[in-house]
């Protein structure tokens, strides 16, 4: 029951995660990539994620703040940042890179500045909702062996 | 006939063989394929590695291009297939596909969150034999076996049609080789290793081919002997002469007529690269009688960057012009050329710069670069890349800073060429390479590897009789030759090659431009192989320009011999020009003394570039680029003398510093043996 009862909202966490267009479909060929030889794999993937773009972030930012800046680098940093989490299917994160290498390739820096604002917000938020959803996948898979 | 009956069926049966990875039921194929993937995402290398392993293939996985590289090297029979990144840090993704296909020839998917049509496009004319949009699926690399059944399916095709009648098959160009006709694979274009194979050894078939077509391994000293045959013989040569000149037992026919293909095919797509000389290939078309008069191969250097259009079309005449000694100065540096020829002397075995006659037939092979090339300057530069060694101090000489000292920049080249020659005889081959390309060609310090700047791994130098430096890997030796691309024309109205007063220079000048490109295969390709991007790269001729020279450098370094010597002029001018393209023609002659300078050192070729602030093509290109030339310093000591004042030495000399520091590092990184011809389309 609270196994069920858990599952249950697991599920309905999971599904929110897509129809709110914070992960897409690449989410789930991850998880179709986790099996019983690697059970976490989908958390290990975005645990990965999270510490590589938290690096890039940081090289974003100092490029930012350079001047004058150089949006050639930024966008090699862009295109990394996309690709990555294109891979992990976060959806949100995806397409604001998309937008911020328009406004990159523009060479419009106030654009570029004021959007890496969202492309953090979206990487801070579904990094939370990620983070609850795997500590809950957990707390039932230890409710289940109980 | 029973080989061909025998291959039939043993493809068959080695394919499935092959793939069994120890099971013995081919039903499982393509379970146990060796796929190697390279990614610098360590997240999207991960998902990658699971999905394959999820496919049932059998992963090797990279973060490093380079890391791929020797890992292909240490093992070319270990592995099936290649999927990799086409943004990486270390080196360019096309430039690794280069580099594999030349060295190992093996089936490469490219990758990219990239989807443009452009860089699609990029992917397949470098071969790659598939691209995939990231993110990607699981279903996609469900399919990836398919690349490597067709890939060998192809190389069966081809032996079988070469022994059986189909001499007709064999490539237009050894249609005069009887040797082919007979041979009849010589149109194994294909990887025609394993026909060769099948073919020589229809006993040990059984257990190569159900194992694995074994493939011959073309290690960088074999690649250097092939080289340094082909430009004896000239790239129009059939396989067989190669073979016995190269007199390596155990090598096939089959093995050279394959390797041969490849490197033709990476000299065009060097010169094919450069988009932006479409004026290039024009002149390269029109260059092409020229060309063969001199040399097979520096016509092919140059049309290879003609064609790529890193050349830009004049300046390969000019080049070429240059090359033969005549005076195709029309294009704007007409007195450069002349003199430039002259300093080449391609014609004449001596460089004016007073080596010239080392080179004695690399000399004159570079000059059939150029002639064809209408290019102002760049026709001698290519000239002079393939003196490479020579010319490169010499060429920085000719350019003169300001185009308009033709006159003036001869004796500088001479100057140069004088002293680069004792120099750099055997660093200029390298240098030049490096410096021309920018892309940091690794000049591989001794000819032996050759410095694929330019992904031109053909030893553009090499085929003056620079010593094979080039590796045998990566043709990319000349490319950098052929990054001549005196793009430069194009973009010097005239003036860009300042240099144009000399020849050499108005490679360097407009090298600028290749640098860019150069540094950009220099970079990725680290050997021969890297050349071919470079060449891609350059949006500005100049760039290619540099490849070739680079590459014309690279080969040349290795010949040390006098071939050298005129190869590096060449080289030099041509990286010169290449750095320079950037079409600064102010800094022209600097530039392009800077990249000869450059080119000399592999090292120093980068310092080169930044000494060059003239030319901020130039530093570009050759910091950037950081041609990555290896080891053979050449003579840094020409560089500086080389220059003129004009291209104030001490900066040269700080760029080539730098340059070879970069060299040196990046010569780590480019494993392809100073392949990193930059697409000279000599």
């Amino acid at each position: 029951m609270d196994g069920y009862g858990m599952q249950n909202q697991i599920a309905c966490i999971r599904r929110s995660l897509f129809d709110q267009g914070y992960l897409d479909e690449q989410f789930i060929q991850l998880e179709e990539l986790q099996d019983d030889t690697n059970p976490n794999f989908v958390q290990e993937i975005v645990t990965l994620f999270y510490t590589d773009s938290t690096r890039l972030i940081q090289n974003i930012e100092l490029t930012l703040n350079s001047r004058p800046i150089n949006f050639s680098k930024l966008d090699d940093y862009l295109h990394q940042f996309k690709g990555s989490s294109s891979s992990i299917g976060a959806k949100k994160v995806t397409s604001e890179c998309a937008v911020f290498r328009q406004y990159c390739a523009a060479g419009n820096a106030e654009a570029c500045i004021r959007n890496f604002q969202h492309i953090k917000q979206e990487h801070a938020i579904l990094r939370k909702k990620l983070e609850f959803y795997f500590q809950m996948m957990g707390q039932a898979a230890v409710a289940q062996t109980t | 006939m029973n080989v061909s009956s025998v291959k039939g069926s043993m493809s068959i049966s080695s394919s499935t063989s092959t793939w069994k990875a120890g099971d013995t039921i081919s039903d499982q194929f393509p379970a146990g394929l060796r796929v190697l993937v390279v990614d610098d995402d360590p997240t999207c290398l991960m998902i990658l590695e699971k999905m394959l392993i999820a496919c049932l293939y059998k992963v090797t996985k990279c973060n490093r291009a380079e890391t791929a590289l020797s890992k292909l090297r240490e093992n070319k029979n270990g592995y099936d297939i290649v999927l990799s990144d086409v943004h990486m840090p270390d080196m360019d993704g096309f430039k690794l596909l280069e580099h594999i296909g030349l060295e190992m020839d093996l089936p490469v998917i490219m990758m990219s969150a990239d989807d443009g049509k452009k860089v699609v496009m990029k992917g397949v004319t470098h071969g790659a034999c598939d691209y995939l949009i990231k993110p990607v699926r699981i279903e996609a690399l469900k399919n990836i076996w398919q690349h490597v059944v067709r890939k060998r399916k192809n190389e069966w095709k081809e032996f079988e049609q070469s022994g059986s009648v189909e001499e007709g098959d064999r490539q237009p160009k050894q249609s005069d080789d009887a040797d082919y006709s007979s041979s009849a694979n010589e149109g194994n274009w294909k990887g025609s290793k394993k026909r060769k194979d099948e073919e020589e050894e229809t006993d040990e078939r059984d257990d190569t081919s159900t194992l694995k077509k074994p493939r011959v391994v073309w290690s960088v000293e074999l690649h250097q002997q092939f080289v340094a045959a082909v430009n004896q013989l000239g790239i129009d040569t059939v396989p067989k002469k190669i073979l016995e000149l190269m007199n390596v037992p155990g090598l096939t026919r089959e093995n050279v007529a394959s390797h041969l293909q490849k490197y033709r095919l990476y000299l065009r797509r060097l010169s094919g690269v450069s988009q932006h000389q479409s004026n290039l290939s024009t002149i390269i078309s029109a260059q092409d009688p020229t060309f063969g008069s001199l040399s097979s191969l520096s016509g092919l250097d140059l049309q290879t960057l003609a064609a790529t259009g890193q050349l830009p079309a004049q300046s390969l005449a000019r080049l070429q012009a240059a090359g033969l000694g005549r005076a195709t100065a029309k294009s704007g540096i007409p007195i450069t050329l002349v003199d430039q020829r002259n300093i080449f002397s391609f014609e004449n075995p001596k460089l004016r710069f007073g080596e010239g006659q080392q080179q004695h037939m690399t000399n004159k092979q570079q000059v059939n670069l150029l002639h064809g090339i209408p290019t102002t300057m760049e026709p001698k530069q290519l000239v002079s890349l393939r003196h490479a060694a020579q010319s490169i101090g010499n060429m920085n000489m000719q350019v003169p800073p300001h185009g308009a000292q033709s006159s003036q920049n001869n004796p500088l080249l001479m100057q140069m060429g004088q002293q680069q020659q004792q120099q750099q005889q055997q660093s200029r081959g390298q240098i030049l390479v490096d410096s021309t390309i920018n892309h940091a060609p690794r000049l591989s310090s001794s000819m032996g590897q050759p410095i694929l700047s330019n992904g031109i791994a053909t030893n553009v130098s090499s085929r003056n009789g620079i010593p094979e430096n080039i590796r045998a890997p990566g043709y990319s030796q000349t490319p950098s030759m052929l990054n001549f691309p005196m793009n430069h024309a194009s973009e010097l109205p005239g003036n860009s090659f300042a240099l144009g007063s000399t020849p050499g220079v108005s490679i360097l000048t407009s090298k600028g431009a290749f640098q860019e490109d150069v540094n950009s295969e220099i970079k990725g390709s680290g050997g021969l192989m890297p050349s071919y991007d470079v060449f891609n790269d350059l949006d500005q001729h100049k760039l290619q320009s540099w490849e070739l020279q680079n590459v014309g450098m690279a080969f040349d370094t290795s010949q040390h011999s006098n071939s050298l010597q005129g190869n590096l002029d060449l080289t030099q001018s041509a990286l010169g020009q290449q750095g320079f393209s950037s079409g600064q023609m102010n800094g022209h002659n600097r530039s392009a003394a800077v990249a000869s300078k450059a080119m000399f050192s592999t090292g120093d070729v980068k310092e080169l570039g930044s000494a060059q602030n003239v030319n901020q093509h130039l530093n570009n290109l050759l910091v950037d680029n950081t041609i990555r030339v290896k080891s053979e310093r050449v003579c840094d000591t020409s560089p500086a003398n080389i220059f003129p004042d004009h291209f104030g030495q001490d900066d040269l000399m700080s760029a080539l510093l730098k340059q070879q520091e970069s060299v040196a590092s990046s010569e780590n990184e480019f494993d392809f043996d100073g392949y990193s011809m930059n697409n000279i389309p000599v």
